[in-house]
C-alpha cells in the first residue's frame, strides 16, 4: 500500500453511537467504527441478520449514524444491487453502497446474492466480518469455523476445514479483495478508502477477522491480543488482490520480509477456550501448514 | 391507444413499460419468463428508461426489488410456481416493509412432480404473506390491471406490495387484442410518478427495519409521552391498510374506466340478477364457467357467475352485500384451480367463513379443477354445477369437496 497513515489522518467524526447493543470487547464493532469513518457520510448500508443487526440498536433507537437497511439473512448482496440499481436510476451514482456480514451471511447462506452481485459487477463494497461462526444465534459452526474449533454444534471440535471466502471473490475477477483484522484498524481503514475511492464502479470484498469474546473463549480485554495472535501467527494473513495480483501488507509482510518474528501457533490456539479439544498433534499439524504457506510466501515476496 | 396483439405476457410487459417501472430484477422461469424479455428489450432499445437487475435466484429479485423500492424506486417483478415459493420469505418481508412493489405472477403448479402448465397453488400458497392479490381473465385485463395495481400500491392509504395473478400459458402464452395507453400524459394523469414514502438518505439517515420488540416503546426524545408502538401495532396497520383495499380498489378501478373506458369491479358477475346458484371462481376457470352457465339456463337452472379479482384481501363485506341483494340464491358452486391439501379449496373455505360471518345458510359446493393444467371444458364445469343443483334442490346441502376430470377412482 501506498502511504502508511498515522492515527491522525483517521476522521474524528463517529457514525457509530454510544449506547451500540454489540459485546464488550466485540472485533466487530471495532472494524466497523473505522470501515465507517473510511467510506464517511455519503454511504447507504445493508446488513442481514446478524450480530450488526443486534448493534445497530432496537426500536425506536439506533446506534448508528448512516442510513442502513436491515435484509434478509442470505440477501445481502442482492439487497445492495438494489439499493445501487434504485440510486443509478435517481441520479445518485455518488453515494457508496456497503454490504456488511458476517461469516455465516457471506460465505454459508448468502454466498449465493453475493456471487451473483459480484458477478454482476455491482458497483458496491462487500464487507464480510468473520467471527468464525454463528455468533448471534449462540455460537454454531459456520463454513468459516476453522478446523478444531469447539461451537455449540461441534461440540468436540469442527471436523471439517473452512472455506477461502477472499480466495472465492478473488476467482470472480473483481478488482479488489482484501484481507483485515479488527484489531489492525490503520491498515482497515486504508483498504476501506482504498476500495471506496480506487475502485468505484465494480464490486469490491473486504474480509475481516474479527475475534469474538464470548463465542471464542477469551476475556473482552484480551481482544487486541488475540486478534494480533491471529494475525502474528500467520493463522489471519493481511493481504491484498488488486486486479488479480496478490500482495502481501502490513504485519504478514514484515514477518515474511523477516523485520518481525512470527509466533507459534499454540500460542494462539491456547490462548482461546474454543479450541481446548485441539489436540498437540493438531497444532503441531497446523504449524506445519503454517510454516509450509510462510515458505512459499518468501518465496514469491522476501 | 393503440391495439396490439399481445400474449399475457406481453400485456404485461407492456404495461410496466407505460407506467414507466425504474427497476426491474427477475429471475427466468417457465411460463413466465416471456415478461423479462420483452422489458429487457425496451431497456436496450431505450425504450424504457430503467435498471434491469439480472439477478441469479427469484429470492435475489424480490430482494433488489425490496431494496430498490425501499431507496426510492418504482420497481417490478415476475415469477411463476417454484420461483414464487421461492420468493416466500422475502413477500413477507415487502408486505411488512409497506413497499408497493408490483409482481406479475404467471400461475403455474408448483412440483413436485415437474409440471409448467397453469394452476393457482403457487400465487395461493402466498395467500398470508400480506399482499394484495388480483386474478386477471384475458389479456387487456393483465395490461390494465398492472397499471391499477401501482396506483393501488402507491396509495398512502394502503402502501401494500400487489400481485397481479393470470393462468401460465391459457393467458400468458396466448395472443388476444390489447388496447395500450401509449400516450405517457394520459398514463401520468392516472398514475403519478411515484413518491416514496420510505427513504435511505444520507443526508436524514434512519435505520430500517430494526429488530422490534413485542411491547410498546416510547420516543427516546420524549420518554412517557409518545409511544413507537412496536412489531404488532406495525402488522395491526397493515391489516388495517388492506382492509381498506376494496373500497379504493372500486375506486380507482372507476377512474380508470372513467379515463379509459373499461371496469372490472372487485369481482364481476354474470347472470346473477336472478341466479339460484352461483358458480364462483377465480382467472379463467370462472372466464370458461360464463358458457357453463349459458348451457345451464338453457336446461332450465337458474345459473350465475361470480368471477372474483381481487382474493386478498377477501372482499367479505361486497360479497355479503351480493348475497342480501340476492335472496333467490340456494347455493353457491366453487371451483378451485388451487386446493388447501388435506381439506379443500382455498377460496371456497374463504367464501364459506365470509358466509358464516353473515349467518347465510347458504349450501357451498366445491369442486377441484384443472390442477397441473388439466384441461377443463364448460361442458365439465356445467356437468359439476348441475349435480349440484340437482342434489342442493333435493336438501343434500353437505358434499365433501370433489375433483372433476381426474382419472382415479375413490
Amino acid at each position: 500500500m501506498s502511504k502508511i497513515l498515522k492515527p491522525k489522518d483517521i476522521p474524528e467524526e463517529e457514525f457509530i453511537l454510544s449506547g451500540t447493543r454489540a459485546c464488550s470487547g466485540c472485533g466487530l464493532s471495532l472494524a466497523y467504527r473505522f470501515a465507517l469513518k473510511a467510506l464517511g457520510k455519503n454511504t447507504i448500508i445493508t446488513v442481514p441478520a446478524s450480530c450488526s443487526t443486534v448493534l445497530h440498536g432496537m426500536y425506536p433507537c439506533a446506534a448508528v449514524n448512516l442510513p442502513m437497511l436491515n435484509t434478509a439473512f442470505e440477501s445481502t448482496g442482492a439487497s445492495a444491487s438494489g439499493i445501487r440499481a434504485a440510486l443509478n436510476i435517481l441520479g445518485k451514482k455518488d453515494i457508496t453502497v456497503l454490504a456488511w456480514a458476517g461469516d455465516g451471511g457471506t460465505t454459508d447462506i448468502g454466498i449465493q446474492s453475493l456471487s451473483g452481485a459480484a458477478e454482476r459487477g455491482t458497483d458496491i463494497i462487500y464487507a464480510c466480518y468473520d467471527n468464525e461462526a454463528y455468533m448471534n444465534t449462540g455460537t454454531q459452526r459456520s463454513g468459516s469455523t476453522p478446523f478444531g474449533a469447539y461451537t455449540t454444534t461441534t461440540p468436540s471440535g469442527k471436523k471439517q476445514r473452512r472455506k477461502n471466502m477472499p480466495k472465492i471473490m478473488a476467482a470472480h475477477g473483481i478488482p479488489y479483495v482484501a484481507t483485515a483484522n479488527a484489531v489492525y484498524p490503520i491498515d482497515l481503514f486504508q483498504k476501506f478508502r482504498r476500495a471506496k475511492d480506487e475502485f468505484k464502479g465494480d464490486t469490491r470484498y473486504i474480509h475481516i477477522f474479527s475475534p469474538c469474546p464470548p463465542g471464542w473463549g477469551f476475556e473482552p480485554q484480551d481482544l487486541i491480543k488475540i486478534g494480533k495472535l491471529g494475525t502474528e501467527t500467520g493463522i489471519w494473513d493481511l493481504y491484498e488482490i488488486i486486479n488479480g495480483k496478490f500482495t502481501l501488507n502490513n504485519i504478514t509482510m514484515k514477518i515474511v520480509q523477516g523485520k518481525i518474528k512470527r509466533k507459534p501457533v499454540v500460542d494462539y490456539f491456547r490462548a482461546q477456550k474454543r479450541f481446548n479439544t485441539l489436540s498437540n498433534n493438531a497444532i503441531r499439524r497446523i504449524q506445519e501448514e503454517i510454516d509450509k504457506k510462510f515458505q512459499e510466501y518468501e518465496n514469491s515476496f522476501a | 391507444m393503440a391495439k396490439l396483439l399481445l400474449n399475457g405476457n406481453h400485456a404485461a410487459a407492456n404495461a410496466c413499460k407505460d407506467v414507466g417501472v425504474q427497476v426491474i430484477a427477475a429471475y427466468p422461469i417457465t411460463p413466465q419468463s416471456p415478461i423479462v424479455e420483452r422489458l429487457s428489450r425496451f431497456v436496450d432499445d431505450g425504450k424504457l428508461n430503467a435498471e434491469f437487475v439480472r439477478v441469479e435466484s427469484e429470492h435475489s429479485a424480490i430482494t433488489v426489488c425490496i431494496a430498490a423500492s425501499t431507496t426510492g424506486a418504482r420497481v417490478f417483478t415476475a415469477s411463476s410456481a417454484n420461483g414464487l415459493c421461492l420468493m416466500h420469505e422475502q413477500l413477507h418481508w415487502a408486505a411488512g416493509s409497506r413497499l408497493p412493489i408490483v409482481l406479475a405472477c404467471a400461475n403455474r403448479a408448483p412440483a413436485a412432480p415437474w409440471n409448467v402448465w397453469t394452476d393457482e397453488q403457487d400465487s395461493i400458497s402466498q395467500r398470508d404473506t400480506g399482499w394484495v392479490q388480483l386474478y386477471c381473465e384475458d389479456n387487456q385485463e393483465i395490461y390494465d390491471t398492472i397499471i391499477q395495481a401501482y396506483k393501488l400500491g402507491e396509495d398512502p392509504e394502503i402502501y401494500a406490495p400487489v400481485m397481479v395473478c393470470f393462468d401460465g400459458y391459457i393467458l400468458s402464452h396466448t395472443m388476444m387484442p390489447v388496447e395500450t395507453i401509449d400516450d405517457s400524459n394520459l398514463i401520468k394523469e392516472f398514475l403519478p410518478p411515484y413518491k416514496p414514502h420510505t427513504h435511505l438518505d444520507p443526508n436524514d439517515p434512519c435505520i430500517v427495519n430494526l429488530v422490534t420488540f413485542p411491547w410498546i416503546r416510547h420516543d427516546p426524545d420524549k420518554p412517557g409521552i409518545e409511544k413507537m408502538g412496536a412489531y404488532p401495532e406495525f402488522r395491526y396497520a397493515l391489516q388495517q391498510s388492506l382492509l381498506k383495499v376494496p373500497e379504493k380498489f372500486k375506486k380507482i378501478d372507476k377512474e380508470f374506466g372513467d379515463k379509459f373506458g373499461r371496469y372490472y369491479g372487485i369481482y364481476k358477475e354474470y347472470l346473477c340478477d336472478d341466479a339460484e346458484f352461483i358458480i364462483f371462481g377465480i382467472g379463467t376457470l370462472a372466464c370458461e364457467a360464463r358458457i357453463s352457465a349459458d348451457l345451464l339456463r338453457k336446461q332450465g337452472f337458474k345459473v350465475g357467475l361470480i368471477n372474483l379479482k381481487l382474493y386478498r384481501p377477501f372482499p367479505r363485506d361486497d360479497l355479503i352485500e351480493f348475497i342480501t341483494k340476492h335472496p333467490d340464491i340456494k347455493g353457491i358452486i366453487v371451483f378451485d384451480r388451487n386446493l388447501s391439501y388435506g381439506y379443500e379449496g382455498a377460496v371456497c373455505t374463504d367464501l364459506k367463513s365470509t358466509l358464516y360471518s353473515a349467518h347465510f345458510d347458504i349450501p357451498v359446493h366445491n369442486y377441484i379443477a384443472g390442477i397441473g393444467g388439466r384441461n377443463i371444458t364448460a361442458e365439465q364445469i356445467a356437468s359439476a354445477t348441475k349435480k349440484s343443483c340437482e342434489m342442493i334442490l333435493k336438501g343434500q346441502i353437505d358434499k365433501k369437496p370433489e375433483w372433476i376430470n381426474i382419472d382415479m377412482e375413490d
